[in-house]
């Protein structure tokens, strides 16, 4: 451990209640011991590994007292990232989070690069693959709730999950080793009713985790909510009212906007990757011509499409093509400029098309934003995004999904080699895939593991 | 030093491992002195006298087809084989033998006597002689000096070994002989030095057992050899019998575990998992009342028989009174003891994989000498360390079978990138690519290794390809002849219990139905004239090709990582970002590839990635650290 101690916000700034300074490194201690009094009057440096003291972060240059604040110590190799650490917890806002790292650089720190903690972590073995991954995921989070889903899973309990669902699989899987390995041993058979249930079993469980890798993704990424209608209807207007700031341009000229336009969001604590695209019409400008494509494009990657047509003018061709066209997609219709008069109403509009997506009629000149938000989150809740983020294992990753997906496919290929009757050996070669891709998640040698299982679990052997 | 005392490769042991090293290497031409404690027991089977099982019939069959001697001896001397699990897959097929232990002795020692530049010796040798790091030749016991570039060593259980019967111990080795302590001694300033321990069970007089108890178990006639050169045996044979052990067995033992050497901390050494003694068994399964014990005979021309599944420590009394609650064995006569043995071995961490010592150059050593157990365990390294030894000699690359080739590469890299802490057996589970590792396919996945080193002869050769054409022929013939959609043998596809057709495939896919066999196609039309092993290998890779070509493109995939080879001479300790332990690891184990280096234990995902980025700066000339 020769490399310097480290110091950096692990908050993201302005984002979260509280903030939260971090130091790595050999000399994480001796600088808390500069910078922090202990209400209880004991020395930081002197504090066992995992423990946490109330007090005041202080700067030692001036004796001035900077914020109350919770000093969290763990010592090296059982920290997080395998060296001594401290963290000072504050509710200060990003002002006074900004004095403290100051401070602590200022007492010999250094700043940390980006991911330079979890890489410390990595290259200590404190992690393995799928929690390094998900603590990149910490950092990066831009919202609570995908912060929660990442903090979960930093916490193993996708490992847990995916442990719990490997134990049922490893019975089975020594069992048929067993009998293999040793064919004059009196082992039990194993019937085939009885295999094809446990791999059922595990198969159902799989499909849980994979579905919940939508949402992961989504959680992690932000959701993709693509606002689309024709032109003039007021797309840029609802992005700039979302976002609370004139991040486009808004014109009354048709056409204003002409290519996409994207921001990140937090909607109630749905990360949203809000896109404003061209207004959607047959055009001779080449831009503007490019531009409604890459609209139509971004209709097949939305999670959500937000259609925006004008109360005030009459419905056109382009109007009920966009309705047509994103039918199965998840979707908001805003009509828009309700402080002018109606011309037309919902009943103009073919109704399978529109089908059950929520309509939301306002003024985004002057009214409320609420309707809207309100039909957003409840559409985003009602496909099971946000119920199931609160304690539950989430597959956040590609990596993690295409490994249980692979995980599946080999049970299946099992299931099928044994309903037709085909051998153990042939069977085994899914069940141990199976096994291997779920190791891939966590990093477990499995054959080791088996042959130790057969040990264990069976009186084999002259 | 007289000429006479000079050779290319001296072998220490004629046991399994040193039999086939010897071998190997006279054949490849090196004039090869096999030394061993006594003439009279060449080949000695101090355990059961039975050869192959799961994994195991695989190392014999791969032995055979690189040009070993042990699958001959075997089909030469047998007195039982059966073909055990038939029912659970193509891969895992396994013949055992029961062998007439003299008889497998006397073929083996006469063929080391009549081959060319080998030389069977008796002799105990006490030290090694090293220069300059390197193996300079062996003193023995009789005053004599020998002298070579190469030793191998395959000396087996005899070093220092100590044999415990219940309290009793004393310096002895297997079958009454003397064991190797100067070597020992020597050995232990040289080499990292382990003790392992293990047992064999008590040898009875047939003629006491009451056989209406037992249960017989008859051999399968006729038999389909190990060697590929045999084809199929067909001779009388001897049954093996079954009993089982009692409540009233286990609670003796139970009662008095104390008095076990294994029990009563006599034995400090670690056993092997899968040869547990009837103690360990009780021990750890109390739930099981009763287990199973074979007694197989020894020989056409003794009385002697073994009782598979009743290997003890307890002291002679207690085996008296044991086998007293063994239906059928109540007044069985104990003609040997069982006993268990400890002795030194080496740690393999020593080994390279092509089982030269890390410390030694030019010192090779295979068998139970490296850690393992078991004879074909031990055939399998000599013929490996045979052929590296002249390939050292020759100045030219080891051969190092891939894991993903055959049991051979799986057993070596174990041992040399996971060490073990138990005597180690090979198992099918241990290996990765089980489907392609089978017994039918050892000569395709060996025998041109074998050709190329010179250890197959230009005939058998011959009769290899001719096989490996036969099968390619009849697959293709299947894969393109067109059968079905008429009446008539729809007619016949019921009477085989099949599904019938309603249009016609090909016999391919016929045949990919599980219930249909090769030889059934013959009811629909005439089969070529073909081998028994042509035809059966023909319809492995017939019926289960999609999962086949799955495990070729896993093997692709495997071997990817094997082709990364790591530099010779690094200090892993010198490259930032390697845990601590994984370094060290790194460091005792030279792993050759990425591959290797990922399987060691302690060698975290986050090594390999910190491993990758030390391969990848290498290659751009940068600097490891930041
Ligand atoms: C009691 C006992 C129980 C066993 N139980 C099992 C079991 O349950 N399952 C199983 O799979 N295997 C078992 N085995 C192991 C099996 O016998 C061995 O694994 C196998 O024989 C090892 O072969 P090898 O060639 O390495 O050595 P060995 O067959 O032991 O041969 C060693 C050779 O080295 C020679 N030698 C030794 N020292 C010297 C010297 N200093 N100078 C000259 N020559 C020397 C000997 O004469 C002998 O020829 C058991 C062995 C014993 C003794
Ligand atoms: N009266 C009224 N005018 C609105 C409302 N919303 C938007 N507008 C006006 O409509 C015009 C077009 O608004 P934009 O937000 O630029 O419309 P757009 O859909 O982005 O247009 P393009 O980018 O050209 O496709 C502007 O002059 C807005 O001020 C509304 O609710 N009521
Ligand atoms: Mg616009």
């Amino acid at each position: 451990m020769t490399e310097q101690t480290i110091a950096a916000i692990a908050t993201a700034v302005g984002e979260a209640g509280i903030g939260i300074v971090r130091l790595s490194g050999k000399e994480a201690f001796d600088i808390a011991e500069k910078m922090f009094v202990t209400k209880r009057g004991d020395s930081p440096k002197s504090l066992p590994g995992y423990s946490a003291r109330y007090g005041r972060v202080v700067d030692p240059y001036q004796g001035r007292t900077i914020d109350e604040a919770i000093l969290l110590v763990m010592r090296g190799p059982y920290s997080y990232t395998g060296e001594d650490v401290v963290e000072f917890q504050c509710h200060g806002g990003v002002v006074v989070v900004q004095k403290i790292l100051e401070t602590a650089l200022r007492l010999g720190a250094r700043m940390a690069e980006p991911g330079e903690f979890t890489k410390r972590a990595f290259l200590n073995g404190r992690l393995d693959l799928s929690q390094a991954e998900a603590v990149i995921d910490v950092v990066r989070s831009r919202t609570e709730e995908s912060l929660a889903v990442a903090v979960d899973q930093l916490e193993g309990s996708l490992s847990k999950r995916i442990s719990a669902i490997r134990e049922q699989l490893y019975d089975l899987v020594v069992r048929v080793e067993a009998i293999i390995d040793y064919p004059e041993d009196d082992i039990p058979e194993l019937e085939v009713d009885e295999m094809a249930e446990v791999i059922r079993t595990v198969i159902g469980e799989l499909e849980r985790l994979i579905a919940t890798a939508d949402q992961g993704k989504v959680l992690r990424e932000g959701l993709k909510a693509v606002i689309t209608g024709k032109p003039n209807v007021g797309k840029s207007s609802l992005l700039n009212r979302l976002l609370d700031e004139q991040r486009a341009l808004v014109t009354d000229i048709p056409g204003t906007t002409r290519d996409t336009i994207e921001e990140v969001l937090n909607l109630r604590g749905i990360p949203l990757r809000l896109i404003d695209t061209a207004g959607i019409r047959e055009s001779d400008d080449v831009v503007e011509r490019l531009g409604v494509e890459r609209a139509v494009q971004l209709w097949g990657e939305a999670d959500l499409i937000i259609h925006v047509m004008d109360g005030s003018v009459p419905l056109s061709s382009e109007d009920r093509e966009i309705l047509a066209r994103t039918r199965d997609k998840l979707r908001v219709v805003v009509i828009n400029k309700s402080d002018l008069p109606r011309v037309w109403s919902l009943d103009d509009l073919d109704a399978r098309d529109l089908g059950e997506a929520p309509v939301v009629e306002m003024s985004l000149l002057e009214g409320e934003l609420t309707p809207l938000v309100d039909a957003v989150v409840g559409l985003v809740s009602k496909g099971g995004i946000r119920e199931s983020t609160a304690s539950q294992a989430i597959v956040t990753r590609a990596r993690h999904k295409t490994a249980l997906e692979e995980a599946k496919a080999d049970l299946e290929n099992a299931l099928e080699t044994l309903s037709m009757g085909l051998p153990l050996d042939l069977i085994s070669v899914g069940l141990q895939g199976a096994l291997e891709h779920l190791g891939e998640i966590t990093g477990e040698t499995v054959r080791e593991n088996i042959i130790d299982r057969i040990f264990a679990q069976f009186c084999i052997g002259k | 030093m007289s000429l006479h005392d000079r050779y290319d490769v001296i072998v220490v042991g004629a046991g399994h491992a040193g039999c086939e090293a010897g071998l190997a290497a006279a054949k490849m031409g090196k004039r090869t002195a096999v030394l061993t404690l006594s003439l009279d027991n060449v080949a000695l089977l101090p355990c059961n006298p039975s050869i192959g099982g799961s994994g195991k019939a695989a190392l014999v069959r791969e032995v055979d087809a690189l040009g070993g001697e042990m699958g001959k001896n075997c089909d030469a001397t047998l007195m039982q084989g059966r073909m055990l699990n038939t029912r659970k897959g193509p891969a895992v097929q396994s013949l055992r033998v029961q062998l007439d232990r003299k008889l497998y002795q006397r073929r083996m020692k006469y063929v080391l006597e009549t081959t060319p530049n080998l030389f069977l010796k008796e002799g105990l040798v006490t030290r090694l002689l090293v220069e300059n790091g390197h193996a300079a030749g062996v003193k023995l016991q009789d005053g004599t000096t020998l002298y070579s570039d190469v030793v191998i060593l395959a000396t087996g259980t005899y070093l220092d070994s100590e044999i415990h019967i219940g309290e009793v111990r004393y310096s002895g080795a297997p079958q009454g002989q003397r064991p190797s302590i100067d070597l020992a001694r020597n050995l232990r300033d040289l080499l990292p030095i382990v003790r392992f321990k293990t047992g064999t069970p008590p040898r009875v007089n047939l003629r006491s057992l009451d056989y209406s108890k037992l249960s017989k178990l008859e051999g399968e006639s006729p038999l389909e050899g190990f060697s590929f050169e045999t084809g199929s045996i067909e001779i009388e044979q001897v049954p093996c019998w079954v009993t089982y052990t009692t409540e009233e067995t286990h609670k003796i033992i139970r009662d008095n575990l104390h008095r076990a050497a294994m029990y009563s901390g006599a034995i400090t050494g670690p056993g092997p998992r899968y040869c547990p003694s009837i103690e360990s068994k009780i021990v750890q399964f109390p739930d099981k009342t009763s287990h199973q014990v074979f007694i197989e005979p020894e020989g056409w021309q003794t009385n002697e028989g073994y009782l598979s599944g009743l290997s003890t420590s307890m002291p002679t009394e207690l085996q008296v009174e044991i086998l007293r609650t063994v239906p059928g064995l109540e007044n069985a006569e104990i003609m040997r003891w069982a006993y268990a043995i400890e002795y030194d071995c080496l740690d393999p961490f020593s080994l390279y994989s092509s089982l030269m010592t890390k410390e030694i150059a030019g010192l090779f050593c295979a068998g139970q000498i490296n850690g393992t157990s078991g004879y074909e365990e031990a055939a399998a390294q000599g013929i490996i360390a045979g052929i590296n030894a002249v390939k050292y000699l020759n100045g030219e690359d080891p051969v190092i079978i891939p894991r993903s080739q055959a049991y051979i590469g799986v057993m070596i890299d174990d041992l040399v990138t996971k060490g073990t802490n138990e005597p180690y057996r090979i198992m099918t589970s241990r290996a990765e690519h089980r489907l392609y590792l089978r017994m039918d396919n050892a000569d395709a996945r060996l025998t041109p290794l074998g050709y190329e080193l010179g250890l197959i002869s230009e005939e058998r050769y011959a009769a290899f390809q001719k096989k490996q054409e036969q099968i390619e022929l009849e697959v293709k013939r299947l894969k393109e002849t067109p059968v079905g959609g008429d009446t008539e043998t729809n007619i016949i596809l019921r009477r085989l219990g099949t599904a019938e057709l309603r249009h016609g495939v090909t016999l391919a896919e016929l045949l990919r139905r599980p219930e249909i066999s090769y030889a059934h196609l013959g009811e629909l039309g005439e089969l070529p004239e073909l081998p028994e092993n042509v035809r059966k290998s023909v319809e492995i890779l017939v019926k289960y090709e999609g999962y086949l070509k799955k495990q070729e493109a896993a093997i692709e995939r495997f071997e990817k990582m094997e082709a990364k080879l790591l530099p010779e001479n690094v200090d892993y300790a010198g490259i930032k970002g390697l845990s601590r332990e994984a370094a060290e690891r790194l460091n005792m184990v030279k792993p050759r590839s990425l591959g290797q280096a990922a399987r060691i234990s302690g060698v975290t995902p986050a090594d390999v990635n910190v491993l990758i980025i030390f391969l990848e700066t290498q290659k751009r000339g940068g600097s490891v650290d930041e």
